[in-house]
Formats: C-alpha cells, sequence, structure tokens
C-alpha cells in the first residue's frame, strides 16, 4: 500500500475555469480519506488528477514518494471504481476482473512460448496467478456464481461488487472510488456502505473516495476532506468535522437537518457578556464568553445542531410551526418571535402539536459561533 | 389496431415486394431458357412465361464454362480476383475507417475539429471527378493491370464509414475508456480490444456495405483491369457482350449474374440483425 501525497495542486481547464486551488493533502498508507463537497467543488477532478486521467496545471503529487505528475494512468498503481461502473459490456463478469491483469502479463511473447520450455512454464504459473486472484476477489465479493454473465445481465448491486472486484483483484498501491454508489437505490447504497467499511477494514488499504452525500462520507472516512469552489474547507476526522467546524459552509454542509444559523451581536451590560438571540439577552457563560470578548459590540453568527434544541420552561420564544413524524424522531420547525425559522430535532414521544407557543433553551456551551464575514470562519 | 386491418397492411407490402422481386424474375425466368426464348425475350416480353415450360438448368455450368476467353478458368480467375479484392477491401474498410474514426472520436489534438471537416467535404466530390487523377497515379506508380488500386485505397479509409464509426465512439462512455486506461491499455489496445468490439453493428454496417460495392463495382476494375486473368467477376459478365456491345447468349448472362448475386444475399442474410441494429443505431436513444 501507499501514501499519497498532493501539494500545491492546481487544475485549470483550457476555458480558465478553475476546479481546484492549490490543494494540500496527505493522505497516509492505509488510511481511507474522503472528499466530500457539492457538484462542482473539485472533488473528482482531484481524484481524477491522482488517477492520471487529468493533467495537472501546477503542484505535485506524489504516490509514495514519487512524482507521478507526468507518470501515466496505467503506470500509476491505482485502482479506480468509476461511478457508472465501467465494466466492459462485451466481456464476462471473469474477464472484466481478469482485463487488468491480462493487460499485465510478463510473458506475451508467442515466440518464445514455443520455443523456450522455461519460458512456457512461467507463462502458465503466470495464468493460473491470474485466475487464483480473480477468483479470491471473486469469492470476496460473493461474486463467483456470477462469473460468466455479461454486465447486462446483472443487477446495480452486482454490477457495483464486479467493479469493485476488478480493482481488487490488481492488488494496487491505492484504490480510488468516485462515487461509487450513487447509481444505487437507498437500501442497497446502505448494504454496500457497510461492505465497503469492511472491505476498507480486511484489506487495510489506502483509498480515496469521492461523495456528494455527507453521511456516506462521515460513515465511511477516517479523515473528510469537505471542498468547495476548488478550496479544501476542512480536513479532519468526522467527529471533528462534525462537532468543530471550521466555517460556516462546513457546519452547513455536514449534518441532517442542517445546523440552524442565527445572527447576533455581543454586549456587556452589568458586568456580564451577553448575546442578543432574536431581542432577547442571553448571558453567556464562561468559557463562550471569554471566546466571544474579542467581539465584543460586533455581530457574530451562533450554529445551533438540531439535535440541541428542546422546549423547555425559559429560553427564546418560538412556535411550532411544522413537525415530520420520523418514527424514531421528530423534526420540529420553529418560528421564532424575530421571524427567524430553525429546525430542533426531538425524541419521538415527546409531545408537541402545530401553532403551539414554546420556548426553547439555547445551549451555549454547545453552540459554535462564525465571523459575520464571507469566510465564516470559526471563533474559538 | 383490430386483427382485419391489420392484415390489410399486407396488401401494399406484398405488393412493394413484387415490384422490388420483379427484376430477379426476370433474370431467373431468362437464365432457365433456351437461346432462343431468351433471345426473344430481349426484345418482346411475348416469350415470357411466368416459368419457364423447359427449365435449361445446363445454361448455370455453361455460363460458368462460357465466361471468359479460357474455359472454367476464366470463370475460376474472375472468382478469384473478386474473392481477394472483397476479402482484403473489406478488412482494409473496417480496420482502417475505425482507427481514423477513434482517433477524431477520443485523441484530442490541435487541429481534430478542422479535419474531420476536411474529411467530410471530401463526401461531397462525386467519384468522376478523381477517376482521371487517380488512374494517373496509378499508371505513374505501375499499378495498371494489378489489383492494387482496387485494394490500396481501402487502408486509407472511407468518409462515410469514418463518420459513421465516429459518431458510435463518440456515443461510448469516457469512464470506460478512462478504466482501460487504468487497467493497462494504451490507444490501439483500448481501439482494438473495447471500441470495436463494442461497434459490431457498425462494423457489420460497413462490412456488408464495402462488400456488396466491391462485389458489384463495373467501374473500377474496367478502368484498372486489362488482360483477361485479371478482371473481376462483374467485368467477366461483360464478356457475353460481343464487340459491337450487342448481347450474345442472354441466358448464361443472366445466369451468371444470378450467381453472382448469391454471395450478397447469403451476406445480407447472415448479418441481417446486426445490419438492421446498426442502422438503427442513434435513432433510438439508449
Amino acid at each position: 500500500m501507499a501514501s499519497i501525497t498532493l501539494s500545491g495542486v492546481s487544475k485549470v481547464f483550457e476555458d480558465g475555469f478553475c476546479a481546484v486551488d492549490a490543494l494540500d493533502l496527505e493522505i497516509e498508507d492505509r488510511e481511507l480519506v474522503v472528499l466530500v463537497g457539492p457538484s462542482g467543488c473539485g472533488k473528482s477532478t482531484t481524484l481524477r488528477m491522482i488517477a492520471g486521467l487529468e493533467p495537472v496545471t501546477s503542484g505535485t503529487i506524489a504516490i509514495d514518494e514519487r512524482v507521478v505528475n507526468e507518470v501515466p494512468a496505467k503506470d500509476r498503481d491505482v485502482a479506480m471504481v468509476f461511478q457508472n461502473y465501467a465494466l466492459y459490456p462485451h466481456l464476462s463478469v471473469r474477464k472484466n476482473l481478469s482485463f487488468g491483469l491480462e493487460r499485465r502479463r510478463e510473458y506475451t511473447s508467442f515466440l518464445q512460448r514455443v520455443v523456450s520450455s522455461a519460458y512456457r512454464r512461467e507463462a502458465r504459473a503466470e495464468s493460473s496467478s491470474i485466475k487464483s486472484r480473480v477468483e479470491h476477489a471473486a469469492a470476496m465479493l460473493g461474486i463467483t456464481p456470477l462469473f460468466d454473465r455479461r454486465p447486462a445481465e446483472l443487477s446495480g448491486g452486482q454490477r457495483q461488487r464486479v467493479a469493485v472486484g476488478r480493482a481488487l483483484v490488481r492488488d494496487p498501491s491505492a484504490f480510488l472510488f468516485d462515487e461509487p454508489l450513487s447509481n444505487l437505490d437507498a437500501k442497497l447504497r446502505l448494504e454496500m456502505r457497510t461492505e465497503l467499511k469492511a472491505l476498507h477494514k480486511k484489506t487495510r488499504a489506502t483509498m480515496v473516495y469521492v461523495t456528494h452525500d455527507q453521511e456516506e462520507a462521515m460513515t465511511l472516512g477516517d479523515r473528510i476532506v469537505v471542498m468547495n469552489e476548488g478550496l479544501v474547507q476542512q480536513c479532519a476526522t468526522p467527529a471533528d468535522v462534525y462537532g468543530r467546524p471550521a466555517n460556516r459552509f462546513v457546519a452547513e454542509f455536514v449534518g441532517t437537518p442542517t445546523m440552524n444559523f442565527l445572527e447576533t451581536s455581543v454586549h456587556f451590560t452589568e458586568g456580564r457578556l451577553f448575546i442578543m438571540v432574536a431581542g432577547d439577552k442571553v448571558p453567556l457563560p464562561g468559557a463562550v464568553g471569554g471566546t466571544l470578548s474579542p467581539f465584543l459590540g460586533r455581530g457574530v453568527v451562533m450554529g445551533l445542531r438540531p439535535e440541541t434544541l428542546h422546549p423547555g420552561a425559559h429560553g427564546v420564544a418560538a412556535r411550532v410551526e411544522l413537525i415530520e413524524d420520523l418514527g424514531d424522531r421528530q423534526d420540529v420547525v420553529y418560528r421564532l418571535d424575530s421571524g427567524a425559522r430553525i429546525v430542533g430535532r426531538i425524541p419521538s414521544d415527546t409531545r408537541l402539536r402545530e401553532d403551539l407557543r414554546v420556548h426553547l433553551p439555547l445551549d451555549l456551551e454547545r453552540a459554535h459561533f462564525f465571523e459575520d464575514t464571507d469566510e465564516g470562519m470559526r471563533i474559538g | 389496431m383490430s386483427h382485419p386491418r391489420a392484415r390489410l397492411i399486407y396488401v401494399p407490402l406484398v405488393l412493394g415486394s413484387l415490384v422490388m422481386m420483379f427484376p430477379l424474375w426476370w433474370m431467373l425466368n431468362i437464365s432457365l431458357a433456351t437461346p432462343e426464348r431468351a433471345g426473344a425475350a430481349t426484345v418482346s416480353t411475348d416469350a415470357l412465361r411466368l416459368w419457364p415450360s423447359d427449365p435449361q438448368w445446363s445454361n448455370y455450368p455453361e455460363a460458368m464454362r462460357e465466361v471468359g476467353s479460357r474455359e472454367w478458368v476464366g470463370f475460376l480467375d474472375a472468382l478469384t480476383n473478386s474473392v481477394v479484392v472483397t476479402t482484403i477491401t473489406v478488412i482494409a474498410t473496417v480496420l482502417s475507417c475505425s482507427l481514423v474514426a477513434y482517433a477524431l472520436a477520443r485523441i484530442r489534438f490541435r487541429g481534430r475539429r478542422s479535419l474531420f471537416l476536411v474529411m467530410l467535404a471530401t463526401m461531397m466530390l462525386p467519384p468522376q471527378v478523381t477517376m482521371i487523377p487517380l488512374f494517373l497515379l496509378f499508371r505513374a506508380l505501375g499499378w495498371i493491370d494489378t489489383l492494387l488500386p482496387l485494394i490500396v485505397p481501402a487502408f486509407f479509409g472511407n468518409a462515410f464509414f469514418i463518420f459513421m464509426y465516429r459518431q458510435f465512439f463518440a456515443s461510448v462512455p469516457e469512464a470506460l475508456v478512462e478504466a482501460a486506461r487504468i487497467d493497462g491499455c494504451g490507444h490501439v489496445e483500448i481501439w482494438w480490444r473495447i471500441m470495436l468490439p463494442l461497434c459490431r453493428p457498425v462494423t457489420a454496417i460497413t462490412a456488408v456495405f464495402t462488400f456488396i460495392f466491391v462485389w458489384n463495382d463495373f467501374l473500377g476494375p474496367l478502368i484498372y483491369l486489362h488482360a483477361d486473368e485479371r478482371v473481376t467477376l462483374a467485368v467477366a459478365l461483360n464478356s457475353f457482350r460481343n464487340r459491337y456491345g450487342g448481347l450474345e447468349d442472354v441466358q448464361y448472362l443472366m445466369a451468371l449474374s444470378l450467381v453472382t448475386m448469391v454471395p450478397c444475399i447469403v451476406l445480407f442474410f447472415v448479418a441481417q440483425k446486426q445490419l438492421i441494429e446498426g442502422l438503427s443505431k442513434g435513432a433510438v436513444k439508449g
């Protein structure tokens, strides 16, 4: 397996569009890193540059400390699983799996096969090695019974397994996955996600995984790289990305329902720090006050995760506008008196009804604060 | 549509088929006629019957024996020449057209679009325009009275078939090509191992159309081939004309014409499925 290092990597297309801008990323050996972000954020372009399918405009990509900018895709020793599987339609599953290995055969000379028995022996050993690798990978993914079928005769899940098997069989330095589950239905996607996670545990291979689905990213990745407009917004563990988002974009992108944002301002009255939320003065606890004190008299944006919002005896006044019952939980849309809408998540046994007036205690210890700027960087 | 009304569609279809079959029936009829009746049939329809009362099946071996200046050898020479020219031309056309089309569809290089347009423009050029320059060129190369002028141009592609292949290659998902690149294929291998097997319907059309055109081509062999032992079947049929352009032994001409048609008909039925699939490619999405 291998580490992958991207240093100042940029990609500018012929029409001048900058898809990736000075990307620095270190992917360690045996790590599963997920590149996540909205459409057009540059995650797939980054993956394609690692694969060698897209030339790098500037910067360097190194696989195991070997700079591969000029190395063709076939010589980078990486395997890729594509969004639409990209299985060869005219070949059986067995031949799809062995295709890459066949292209890398060392003993291919027909003439030498005829004249040299030693060469023939080596060629036979190579053939049986290919056969056993294909059978091993197929057994691992449970696709052995499909060996003689063509891709058109397979279901979506089976095709995806064959696509993964085709990568697996080559035993490459790194696996690259380009939104491999996005064509599957919700149930199958969940199953395949679990299988991929198990596969990573089993093989301990270096994997780079691209998705626009933040839930997929959170569950699969050892580390997550959140991208937007060609820039890395945050690179951290799933827990850190969720618990300490680097900026408003990350905070909004990660988590369902998304984080609620309220514009507030920091004030100092009667010897205490307050923030003004929807017309209410909310005193800041000591640690939070310390963090926000440099912003005295200025506006900040407060972010609240839906699971921190439960109706209580005190707090910001609001009206229940809508309740979405999800079975095990309820998502409640509240309308604050200031007109702002926020979403809370409460247990399914909590009794609420629409149009009910409630109070929402704000758990400021668990709140996130961001600068009131375009970048919206995290405070504290 | 109700059942009896559905059957009505067969009326124009059968009528259309009869019109299309008429020349074939006429040829078959004359090919089996006696020399007197065949001669009469060329000037008047009175001599024609729905089926000859005394079919002369011996006209067929006779026609093969009589063609050319040497008995049997003339036919075998012409058949061999036709088979050689057609086989090599079909293979060369499929390979050259698909290779050029792959480059135009999948390899990014400067001037790709302009080259494609220039190539398309050559389709507008009537073949009569290039006839004399090509003859002069082949004469300068010393290729007159050899099969080379009929074979070699096929290795340089045909604009129409290149266009067909190119449109098909452009519709193949890019990911398939990229997967092949990662699997270790270069451009030639991608063309040979991925693209060509995928475009069997287009190849079937190219092969069948080229076969029929080359097998039946009269003008090309007539211009470049002179010696009796060099001519193809289409030109050999001409030996049934007398020196004044009149027809002699018209029953033999018809018999040998029918024999000449057989490979085209067989090929059409063998490749029918692929051919129809190929012709409808691009007409229906998905």
